[in-house]
């Protein structure tokens, strides 16, 4: 193995520095990726040329005493539902496969400009729609610690591409889950900030209101570095909260002390997995060492979370996925009308999964069933914020696993939706909420396999969770402790 | 089937039936879609434009490339509510709906209006004939892209295939939801012309049919005379001028009776107008309808526009058409109804006239210039005392009516007094023995049409009558007052008789 | 207990959304989405007749921008993805339906 640094802040350091140049950090990756990406299958595409060019443009900065920025040289690799332009942005599925954006998402203008260098485009379930990445068109990723199982999803491609070491740090997308489980299900550090905090722009829609892009990484601070830099008020996008990006790494050292922790009941119990749960109750008892004040919390709403998403995310889904029509970009299949035209093209482009959630958007909102489905689904979310709120008058932060299981095997739940769809009980509340929220590893569960913990936090409040996150990584088991 | 004209009872419209006599009255609810005059569209920065080369005008977010995301321009809620607020709406706290549907004219497949949370609501539009038309709403959306169809006939139906346009998709529209409360297609012509000057008025639209900027669809229904409750209505579509609009609305009036006097119902439909044919077809049954889905745009937020805003909006309100009638019928003594206060203000002459009479000048006497010898245009030269002086100069004998005309026009081009103006072209009044020798002259020398005229019938006389006006004024280079012209006539007749 | 989903309202929301469905399709769609929906019978059977809907996370209002022209995309660039182009517009094939 190389001797070079690994986590994103070293990095960044050192080529900012001139003790390291961007070059030598891409090959030592481009490398690994040369390895196992075989078998991992983590990258829709590896930007070799671009990377190469942007490395260059990197190296030529310092060279001329100037400063790239706060991501200097850092490999960083892409969910492939962020738009890039003149590069391929398929967001795995046969309809937009050899669509070329016009445009740049407002978050890669925002890494490029700080000096990262883009390693590729990261595989995910079809639209984000999925938590396995078995929903892609163009075949399943791989878990790096045991290429048997699946990675989570959606954004699987990213958070393997991290555990896999191909790149320090990725960008992904979290509408119900979609960073925080992977990152928990391959071992890495995920978070979806606050709704708002990133700008959309750029990032295909699955569910508007819902959507939110956060970071990967194998540290917390990296995350944050990450996170600062993506952050902050993006005037293309009517949704982003007019703020400042917010301080995380001057305040990653100030442990818990005094911090109001809840541990969440209703997300303790049935349908969490007694390994899973144990290692929740150890991540508590750390956070109590550490000089929090840790004690359980009922939000009865998030029963119903699951149901209430699975009716406004396909909703939205279903509206946002109309535009690929055959029309204007990606796949047409040809037919004598353009009805005809544009149900061939969808029937052929979209995969099954992406189907599913349409057609239950379209009959969540379809007359005579929109009040009984998406409206009573939008009243559920407001009994979600309110249970969220009551929460946060009593505790700073809450804690709950981020999935209910480690990783599970290749086909284990395709077959049953519904099954698939439980993986996301823990993590759906906050996305209804808008609320940030972030997994961190906490060790292994009892087949080995990684567990994340999730920190919940009020909207805004990520300086404090990522305050928490760090004292859960220092006191983390290590991933081969037994499991007792 | 008669088409009875004049008004009964009221201002209603009536359709005779030619076969039971029954009396029917048409009950017509305008919705009209308008461009608003932006400089950029309404939720991206390109360019409001029309008869650009094709698809010049667009960008990720217009062309509903996937990651685009919608912001809304703020002129266009300025307009809006302009609009709005000049139709005596409310203005609202409002939110924007996707209204879904696949049409390859629509980027993304659905179309980004407001719903159930309009903008502005419940106002209305005062016609000069003094009938108040409810205003339901108007509401902001945005427009599609344009379908040209190719091969086959070139229209749609029978089109091998088509070609699009996204230059137009996403410019902003107000439509404008009107009450079913015209009862005449004339009305219906009234209503868009007035709509028309509100909207020019406003600066909300340059409201040109022709264009395209301003569209109209007519909800159509008929009721016999007496009966309160609403008829099943269509929706006639298509409407590409106010003659259009006139003509559909009879036709399918008509089209409607027929059927419900031989005992038919009506289907609620879209219908279209076909100019050529002078009919309209049937489109969409209500059946058939889409399912819309119309959920809140989650990539939009609320709109909530400020006390404050709304009340700059109020204060700088210029005066609206039915305000400037009335202001005129205040300075005349005539009904604001009456043809020349209409014109005057249609021309925007109104502010001139009001002026003109401020000076001292006879009101009716300026409304009848204002009326039959001033255009809308190249008035900018004619001063308020000036023109009250030229009033005066005819009222007082000094200048005929044909004389006062003539000086109008070269003081419009000119500017200068009309005393100038008149003394130049030898106009002077003519004093009452040169008439009276020169209509006698006249009489000798044409003594076969004179014994015609005192002899004859009315007909004849009135021809003969401007037999002799025309061989004196043009004796007296037009100097001839032609109301003593006549009196001398009638004079000397009696004289004879 | 709802009534189930049935196959003619798969089959209708299918033709809403523009897709096209084999009998084979049909038939597990309908058993699919009919199990999801029965779970979501939980919210749906909830008496919320008080409570206000939330349709997003955020309390922002009035986000607006200035009426000032921003540089578009390139036409080449956007007609060059297209499956099908002809007069520097959008080509396809014959349209049926009126539009609303």
């Amino acid at each position: 193995m190389s001797s070079l640094p690994i986590t994103a802040i070293e990095i960044a350091s050192a080529v900012r520095s001139g003790s390291l140049s961007a070059r030598e950090v891409l090959d030592d990756h481009l490398s690994r990726i040369e390895e196992r990406e075989g078998e991992i299958h983590a990258f829709n595409l590896v930007m070799v040329d671009e990377a190469r060019a942007a490395a260059a443009a990197v190296d030529a900065i310092v060279a001329a005493g100037g400063d790239p920025g706060p991501l200097a040289g850092v490999p960083l690799a892409l969910k492939d539902n962020l738009c890039t332009r003149g590069i391929p942005t398929t967001c795995s599925s046969r309809i937009l496969e050899g669509w070329r954006p016009p445009y740049d998402a407002t978050v890669v203008q925002r890494v490029n400009a700080a000096g990262a260098v883009s390693i590729g485009k990261t595989n995910l379930d079809e639209f984000a729609m999925g938590s396995s990445t078995e929903n892609s068109a163009f075949g399943p990723t791989r878990n790096p610690r045991d290429i048997g199982r699946v990675p989570g999803g959606s954004s699987g491609g990213s958070a393997a591409a991290v555990a896999a070491g191909f790149a320090p740090i990725s960008l992904g997308s979290d509408t119900g889950g979609s960073i925080r489980q992977p990152a928990a299900l391959c071992g890495v550090v995920g978070v979806k900030p606050t709704y708002g905090l990133v700008s959309r722009y750029g990032l295909i829609a699955f569910a508007s209101s819902l959507d939110q892009v956060g970071p990967f990484s194998t540290t917390v601070a990296d995350s944050a570095l990450l996170l600062e830099a993506i952050a902050g008020h993006d005037n293309r996008d009517s949704t982003s909260i007019d703020s400042p990006s917010p301080s995380l790494l001057e305040s990653l050292d100030g442990g818990v002390d005094g911090l109001r922790i809840g541990l969440v009941t209703e997300l303790m119990g049935e349908g969490i997995a007694p390994d899973v749960a144990a290692r929740v109750r150890q991540a508590a008892d750390a956070l109590t060492a550490a000089g929090a004040q840790v004690g359980e919390v009922s939000v009865p709403a998030a029963a119903y979370g699951l149901s209430a998403y699975y009716l406004i995310a396909p909703a939205e889904a279903s509206s946002n996925l109309a535009r690929y029509d055959g029309v204007r970009y990606g796949m047409r299949v040809d037919a004598p009308t353009t009805a005809e035209m544009n149900a061939a093209t969808r029937s052929a482009g979209f995969g099954d999964e992406v189907k599913r959630r349409i057609m239950l958007g379209t009959y969540a909102l379809s007359a005579g069933y929109y009040d009984a489905y998406y409206g009573k689904a939008l009243k559920v979310r407001t009994l979600i914020v309110r249970d969220f709120e009551r929460a946060y008058a009593d505790f700073d932060l809450l804690l709950t696993p981020t999935s209910p299981t480690t990783a599970f095997r290749f086909g284990d739940k395709t077959a049953d939706p519904l099954s698939m769809y439980l993986n996301d009980i823990c993590t759906i509340p906050t996305n209804l909420a808008g609320h940030p929220a972030m997994s961190v590893p906490f060790g292994g569960g009892a087949d080995g396999m990684p567990v994340g913990v999730q920190l919940l936090a009020p909207a805004l409040a990520e300086a404090t969770m990522f305050r928490a996150a760090a004292v859960l990584e220092a006191a983390a088991p290590a991933l081969d402790e037994v499991w007792s | 089937m008669t088409l009875t004209h004049e008004p009964i009872e009221g201002e209603h419209f009536i359709v005779v039936s030619e076969t039971t006599g029954d009396e029917w009255e048409i009950v017509v609810g305008l919705e009209v879609h308008c461009e608003l005059a932006t400089t950029t569209k309404l939720f991206c920065g390109c360019p409001n434009m029309f008869g650009d080369e094709p698809n010049t005008n667009v960008c990720p977010v217009c062309l509903g490339l996937p990651g685009s995301l919608p912001v809304l321009n703020e002129n266009v809620v300025e307009l809006a509510m302009r609009l709005g607020r000049a139709l005596q709406c409310s203005v609202e706290p409002s939110v924007f709906a996707r209204k879904n549907y696949f049409y390859p004219d629509m980027p993304k497949d659905y179309q980004v209006t407001q719903f159930d949370k309009p903008i502005t609501l419940d106002g209305w539009l005062d016609l000069p004939d003094g009938t108040r038309v409810g205003i339901e709403r108007a509401h902001i959306e945005e427009d599609t892209g344009k379908n040209s169809h190719a091969g086959g006939s070139g229209r749609i139906h029978g089109a091998d295939y088509s070609l699009v346009d996204y230059n137009r998709a996403g410019v902003p529209l107000v439509e404008i939801v009107g009450r079913p409360h015209i009862r005449h297609p004339e009305q219906a012509k009234t209503y868009i012309d007035e709509l028309r000057a509100i909207l020019l008025t406003t600066g909300a639209s340059d409201a040109k049919m022709e264009e395209g900027s301003l569209r109209v669809d007519a909800n159509v229904s008929v009721r016999r005379v007496g009966d309160t409750a609403l008829g099943t209505r269509c929706e006639v579509k298509n409407l590409n001028s106010l003659r259009s609009l006139g003509r559909a609305i009879e036709y399918e009036a008509r089209r409607q009776v027929d059927l419900l006097e031989t005992g038919e119902r009506i289907k609620q439909e879209t219908r279209h107008w076909d100019e050529g044919a002078g009919r309209t077809r049937p489109g969409r049954s209500k059946e058939e309808a889409e399912d819309y889905r119309y959920f809140q745009e989650p990539d939009l937020v609320p709109l909530a526009p400020s006390a404050e805003w709304i009340a700059a909006i109020d204060a700088a309100m210029p005066p609206l058409p039915a305000a400037r009638r009335a202001a005129l019928a205040l300075a005349s003594g005539l009904a604001p109804t009456e043809s020349s206060i209409v014109i005057a203000v249609q021309r925007d002459l109104d502010q001139l006239a009001l002026s003109t009479i401020a000076n001292g000048a006879d009101a009716k006497r300026v409304l009848t210039h204002v009326e039959h010898n001033l255009s809308a245009d190249g008035v900018a030269e004619l001063d308020p005392a000036s023109f009250a002086e030229l009033v005066s100069l005819e009222l007082g004998g000094q200048l005929t009516a044909t004389q006062a005309k003539t000086v109008l026009a070269e003081m419009v081009t000119s500017g200068r007094a009309p005393s100038d103006i008149a003394a130049e072209l030898g106009f002077e009044a003519m004093d009452s023995s040169e008439l009276e020798g020169i209509v006698d002259g006249l009489i000798a020398e044409c003594p076969e049409e004179w014994t015609e005229f005192c002899g004859g019938d009315d007909k004849k006389r009135s021809k003969l009558q401007g037999f002799f006006t025309g061989k004196i004024m043009k004796a007296t280079k037009g100097q001839a007052d032609g109301k003593a012209v006549a009196a001398l006539l009638e004079a000397r007749r009696a004289e004879r008789l | 207990m709802p009534v189930r989903l049935t196959r003619d309202e798969v089959a209708k929301v299918a033709d809403l959304a523009r897709l096209q469905l084999t009998d084979a399709d049909l038939e597990r769609y309908t058993e699919q989405l009919g199990a999801v929906l029965d779970h979501a019978e939980d919210v749906a059977s909830l008496n919320l007749d008080d409570v206000p809907p939330t349709s997003h996370p955020l309390p922002l209002v009035n986000v607006l921008r200035a009426d000032v022209i921003v540089e578009g995309v390139d036409r080449e660039e956007v007609l060059s993805q297209a499956p099908s182009v002809e007069d520097r517009r959008f080509r396809v094939p014959a349209i049926l339906g009126e539009e609303p």
